[in-house]
């Protein structure tokens, strides 16, 4: 019996192994057409037209990157900002409160964020940010151009936003646990030689942390490429390459979410299949690095 | 401002805290805008119709009903699916693997799984499930969502097991129990607690995915208890109603955003809960 | 470990037991973590209806030479054993041993108290239920007897269905100590068993202890010399792996023929 129950608990581990590699072959497959029939071109191509079956990732694979990068670079500052305040500033009585509160905001599904981006976010945004903007830019400048587009708040930077309080949690409860491994004798030598908290952080705790901080940070670099509900709702949905901060664009699994479901032709849906091969193999990328980073402890 | 060394540091370290607060002030106003518009948008449409009648065409009366039970029913078939491959691969891990380069693998994988696009699975489950079956279904659809629940499910099996003490393990054996009644008698129900807490973080996670539903279990507009075919869940309905041009659709869209949100809330809340409960007589 | 000088005679004293008095012995037994050896040649009797006590400083493979009496050590590639181990004769590292069956005649307490997650009961009935088809009759009272011998009946009589998790250090103790002999066993393995108790829990566990050699052959571990000699009828002293001195325990602390045993027990070392 005990070589039955072992080999019986061996297929559910290859199970995950067959599991990723599926996903992968599956993905290969299916987007072989659209491979096949435009070459590298697919990348670089900006064109994505159903109708006369011309389809190229540029404008996807662009929005992908620019509102994953956005996002990490508003919501970094802040999660840090938080892990700080949490590790060094706040009143103990407060501390599990708003920790607990961080963690909630984790898990609330993106799609609710999406819908929050949508109809709370947006319009607010596009009145209060976006128009003055826009009005103010002056005529032909660089400012002008990086302004562009219609005020009615879908565009990359607002999905950068939503994206940005959609991993902000999650970075943010990583960094905590992760400053809190400094053992406390160590920030307390710190301290008592008179180092404020600004030093003790930078002599201190990042350096102890820094290899699995950096890993958390790409951790959560990683889920902002795959996400698509908080993105879809707000991004505008045009497939070119975004010229602007305020320009529609799309993200790989936006374009996916959006036309998958009523692909015209086997072609379409082959384009759409290699795009998330595209995607696949990106954060694949980042994750294996975030993995190295981390060890096997941190990596949820 | 001229300022000497000293004052320079107070400054920056003033500075630093400021950023702190300002940052956390900024996290916790995102959080309370966000659950404030459920809560305005949502419970303004709450109301008996919406748990005993199924989605409207536009313009008409209606529900949820339908996208509730459908989801329950999905996300109960994903999690048996679950729980069942994703405890004995964490046992695999914990307990036979005795951490070869394989066991390493399974674990790289596992932890990759874990954080890769839902969307993703969901192309993969259209290519071998809904291609094959030649239409979109809910069993599709609850594969899907054990894809991703699996994971969560593995890792905190194989974390829970390993901290129970090896003498325990031993225990067992020097009785005479062989390893697997040992693991599922004795090593299983210690670990119980854990197990039952990575099962509830699990669900809470695939509760609220909707992009591998979308071409996997679609939608239904009506209500439909039969798996084969596709079936009405919360997500694909909140992406349906939100993004459509009708307002009762949308007030719909937000009741249901509301009740996943809850959902989810009360699911993380439980698991506290349930951590926090000392070993009983 | 220490490499010993090579010139240094390792010389072994080692008394004898009367063959008709042998339940369990070690011949030449050797052990090995992966390439590292860590018994050398081990040849130690233990005598039925008596208590032998393993005594060495840390790391002189005590614990080994324990876990390899009940094979325990199986549950882990790379470690193995060569020699022979002789139950009643019987050469238990044979291969076609019943690892459960030996089990079942050789019994083993660890160093910190294992309770299973279930009730009192059903700890005691966990051993007996995988050998036995008692009536429940049956079964009650071999629970009993169990939980008398380890002197915790009294103390848990009336909470027989509480888990064994809500009992105190020294209690989980003897209930895996009334586990182990509900089964009833040839042999008992104990491993520093009182190591993690306070000295009331000890002393109530030597008596048990005692009380149960008039049934098996028991071996013990103990880095506690002064309990050594309060309840072993034989000692054996082991020192990097290797038997030094093996004899009855008043004679071995009384006259040590070994002046490393001497050493020792004088406290020149630990």
């Amino acid at each position: 019996m005990d070589p039955i129950f072992r080999a019986v608990c061996f297929s559910a581990a290859t199970a995950l192994l067959c599991a990723l590699a599926g996903v992968m072959v599956s993905l290969v497959i299916g987007g072989w057409p659209a491979f096949a029939k435009f070459g590298l071109g697919f990348f670089t191509s900006e064109s994505w037209n159903p109708v006369t079956e011309v389809y190229g990732a540029a404008g996807p694979i662009a929005g992908t990157l620019i509102t994953s990068f956005l996002s990490l670079l508003i919501a970094l500052p802040i999660a840090f900002g938080v892990a700080v305040f949490l590790t060094e500033f706040c009143p103990r009585v407060l501390r599990r409160p708003i920790g607990i509160a961080v963690e909630l905001l984790a898990g609330i599904p993106s799609i609710v964020y999406g819908m929050w981006g949508l109809f709370v976010f947006a319009p607010v945004f596009a009145k209060y940010v976006q128009l003055p903007m826009v009005l103010a830019a002056p005529p032909g400048s660089v400012w002008e151009k990086l302004v562009a587009g219609v005020p009615n708040g879908a565009n990359i930077l607002t999905a950068s936003i939503i994206l940005a309080i959609m991993i902000l949690p999650y970075m943010a409860a990583t960094l905590r646990e992760l400053f809190l491994t400094v053992p406390a004798k160590v920030r307390e030598s710190a301290y008592g030689i008179g180092a404020t908290p600004l030093e003790v952080v930078g002599a201190v705790t990042l350096p102890y942390v820094k290899r699995s901080a950096i890993g958390a940070v790409m951790l959560g670099l990683g889920r902002a490429l795959g996400e698509t509900m908080a993105v879809t709702f707000v991004i505008g949905n045009a497939h070119g390459f975004p010229t602007s901060l305020f320009s529609s664009g799309s993200t790989i699994a936006s374009t996916i979410a959006n036309e998958f479901a009523e692909a015209t032709s086997e072609m379409h849906s082959a384009a759409l299949i290699a795009l998330g091969l595209v995607l696949f193999l990106i954060t694949f990328t980042v994750l294996a690095l975030a993995r190295a980073l981390l060890g096997h402890r941190q990596a949820v | 401002m001229k300022l000497d060394r000293r004052g320079r540091r107070s400054l920056k370290a003033g500075a630093f805290m400021a950023f702190s607060y300002v940052s956390t002030v900024l996290a916790l106003v995102a959080l309370v805008a966000i659950l404030a518009s459920l809560l305005v948008e949502g419970v303004g449409g709450l109301n008996l119709a919406v748990f005993t009648q199924s989605t409207p065409p536009p313009g008409g009366e209606g529900g949820l009903a339908n996208a509730i039970v459908g989801s329950l029913m999905l996300c109960a078939a994903a999690m048996v699916a679950a729980v069942v491959v994703g405890v004995l691969a964490g046992t695999w891990l914990a307990e036979y693997s005795c951490d070869s380069w394989y066991a390493r693998v399974v674990r790289f994988v596992n932890d990759v799984l874990l954080s890769a696009p839902s969307i993703l699975i969901g192309l993969f489950i259209y290519e071998v499930v809904v291609r094959p079956m030649g239409g979109f279904s809910g069993y599709a659809g609850a594969l899907a969502l054990a894809l991703i629940a699996t994971p969560v499910v593995t890792r905190t099996t194989e974390d829970v097991l390993k901290l129970q003490s090896r003498a325990l393990r031993e225990s067992g054996v020097a009785l005479g129990s062989p390893l697997w009644t040992t693991i599922q008698k004795i090593l299983w129900r210690a670990a119980g607690g854990g197990i039952v807490t990575g099962g509830l973080l699990a669900f809470a996670r695939i509760s609220g995915e909707t992009a591998p539903l979308l071409f996997t279990s679609l939608n239904n507009q009506f209500f439909s208890l039969d798996m084969g075919r596709p079936i009405a869940n919360l997500p694909v309905v909140i992406f349906n109603f939100a993004l459509s041009a009708y307002e009762d659709w949308r007030r719909l869209a937000w009741v249901g955003a509301l009740l996943i949100a809850v959902a989810v809330l009360a699911i993380n809340v439980l698991v506290r809960v349930l951590a926090r409960e000392p070993r009983r007589s | 470990m220490n490499a010993q000088p090579a010139a240094e005679v390792f010389e072994t004293y080692s008394e004898e037991v009367a063959s008709g008095e042998v339940k369990l012995e070690t011949r030449n037994l050797d052990f090995f973590y992966g390439k590292v050896q860590s018994l050398h040649g081990v040849t130690i009797p233990f005598a039925r209806n008596s208590v032998t006590a393993l005594i060495g400083p840390s790391g002189c493979g005590k614990s080994t030479l324990l876990r390899a009496l009940n094979r325990i050590y199986a549950l882990y590639p790379g470690q193995r054993a060569d020699g022979q181990i002789l139950l009643d004769g019987q050469d238990i590292l044979d291969r076609g041993v019943d690892l459960t069956v030996l089990r079942s005649r050789i019994g083993m307490v660890f160093q910190q108290p294992t309770p299973f997650p279930m009730s009192i009961y059903d700890n005691v009935a966990f051993g007996v239920r995988l050998y036995e088809r008692l009536s429940k009759a049956e079964l009650n009272q071999r629970v009993e007897e169990s939980l008398r011998r380890s002197a915790l009946w009294d103390e848990v009589k009336d909470k027989l269905h509480a888990s064994g998790l809500s009992l105190s250090g020294g209690q989980q103790q003897r209930l895996c100590v009334a586990r182990t002999v509900a089964v009833r066993p040839e042999v008992l393995l104990l491993d520093e068993p009182a190591s993690a108790l306070d000295p009331i829990s000890t002393a109530k566990l030597e008596e048990t202890i005692v009380e149960l050699k008039r049934d098996m052959a028991v071996v013990i571990v103990t880095h506690n010399l002064q309990q050594a000699a309060r309840i072993s009828d034989y000692a054996a002293f082991m020192y990097l792996g290797r038997l030094v001195e093996f004899a009855a325990t008043a004679r071995l602390f009384d006259t040590p023929r070994a002046s490393r045993t001497a050493d020792y027990i004088t406290g020149r070392f630990g």
